[in-house]
C-alpha cells in the first residue's frame, strides 16, 4: 500500500491511532475501535483483579494478533514510576512499544518534560520503542528525538479537553525541524481536528475521549477515520496559499 | 506462607513457584506481567522462581486507557 506509516520497520495501515479509556463496557470499545478503522490501540497497565477470577479482560476484546497494542505510563509522575510501567508493560505484552508519559501536574495533566527526556534516553537504550508525549516545544521536541525517541507525540491541547489545535505554528515548526513522525496526542475534540493535524503535515493523529466520549462514539469512530483520509490527502494534494484578497473563478474575457 | 499480593496480604499460601502461585490464584500467566520485590520475572522464568514468605508482588495487565 502507498502511503503507508512506517517507524522502526514497523509498517501502520492507519494514520489514526485510538485509546480503549471512558467506554461504556468492552463491546462499546471493540466497536468504536472497528469502526475508526485504526490498528494501534493505546491501553494502560493496572492492578489484575485477583479476587473475582471471572472479571473479563480487555484483551478478550481487542485481538493483539488484530491491533498494534500500545501501552501508556498513564498516572506516572516520576521517571522510576514511568520506567516500571515500561518494564511492566514490555512482559505482559508481545512487543517493546510504549507510549511514555511522565505527568507533571494533575490539573492539566501536561507534561513533565525533564523528566520525559530522562524516561526516553533510558527505555530507548533498553531497546524500547518509545513514543513520548510531549508539549508542543520544537525545542524539546529535538532533544527528545536525539534522546531515541521512534516519533515524537506532541499535545494537541490537554488530555480530555476537546479544545483541538491549540497551537498549529508551534506544530509547524516540530514538522519542519524534525525529522521522526509527528504523531499528535491528545485535546482532540472533533473530526475538524484530526482533518487540521493531518493537513498541517503530521504523520498520525492519536485520541481516545473524542471518540469514547460523543454521544454516539460509533459513529464518532468512522467520523475520524474519514477525517485522517481527508486530511492526510489534503496535505499531499497541496493547498492554496491564503490571500487577502478574491481572485476571480470565472473568466474576465466574455463579460458583456 | 504469606504474601502482599496487588498491596494485599494473603495468608495461606501452597505455591512454591511462581508459576504455581498463578495456578493457585486462577490467573493465566499469558496476558499478565508480575513484580516480585520491585523486579519485573520473565514469563519463561515462572517455572523456576521461588517465592519467600513476606514476598510483595504485583500482578498487572492491560485495561481501558488512552
Amino acid at each position: 500500500m502507498e502511503d503507508m506509516l512506517i517507524i522502526k520497520g514497523i509498517e501502520f495501515r492507519s494514520r489514526l491511532w485510538v485509546g480503549t479509556g471512558k467506554y461504556k463496557d468492552f463491546e462499546q470499545t471493540a466497536r468504536a475501535i472497528e469502526a475508526s478503522g485504526a490498528d494501534v490501540v493505546t491501553v494502560a497497565v493496572r492492578r489484575t483483579n485477583i479476587t473475582d477470577r471471572k472479571s473479563s479482560n480487555l484483551l478478550d476484546y481487542i485481538d493483539p494478533k488484530k491491533y498494534k497494542i500500545l501501552p501508556n505510563t498513564a498516572g506516572c509522575y516520576t521517571v522510576a514510576d514511568a520506567l516500571r510501567y515500561s518494564r511492566l508493560a514490555r512482559e505482559a505484552g508481545v512487543s517493546d512499544l510504549i507510549k511514555l508519559e511522565v505527568i507533571g501536574d494533575e490539573k492539566t495533566l501536561f507534561p513533565d518534560v525533564i523528566g520525559l527526556l530522562e524516561a526516553t534516553g533510558i527505555l530507548a537504550k533498553e531497546g524500547f520503542i518509545v513514543f513520548p508525549y510531549t508539549n508542543d516545544d520544537p525545542v524539546m521536541a529535538r532533544r527528545l528525538a536525539d534522546a531515541g525517541a521512534a516519533a515524537v507525540m506532541p499535545l494537541a491541547a490537554p488530555i480530555g479537553s476537546g479544545l483541538g489545535i491549540r497551537n498549529p505554528y508551534n506544530l509547524k515548526i516540530i514538522l519542519d525541524t524534525i525529522k521522526l513522525p509527528i504523531i499528535v496526542d491528545a485535546g482532540v475534540g472533533t473530526a475538524s481536528d484530526v482533518a487540521i493535524a493531518m493537513e498541517l503535515g503530521c504523520d498520525a493523529v492519536l485520541l481516545n475521549t473524542a471518540i469514547a466520549g460523543a454521544k454516539d462514539p460509533i459513529a464518532m469512530a468512522e467520523a475520524m477515520k474519514h477525517a485522517v483520509l481527508a486530511g492526510r490527502l489534503a496535505y499531499k494534494a497541496g493547498r492554496i496559499p491564503r490571500k487577502l484578497y478574491a481572485t476571480a473563478s470565472s473568466p474576465i474575457e466574455g463579460i458583456l | 506462607m504469606r504474601l502482599k499480593i496487588n498491596g494485599e496480604i494473603k495468608k495461606n499460601i501452597l505455591a512454591a513457584t511462581l508459576k504455581e502461585l498463578l495456578e493457585e490464584l486462577g490467573i493465566t500467566p499469558g496476558r499478565v506481567a508480575v513484580e516480585v520485590n520491585m523486579q519485573v520475572i520473565k514469563k519463561t522464568d515462572y517455572a523456576s522462581f521461588r517465592l519467600y514468605d513476606g514476598d510483595v508482588l504485583e500482578i498487572v495487565n492491560f485495561v481501558g486507557g488512552g
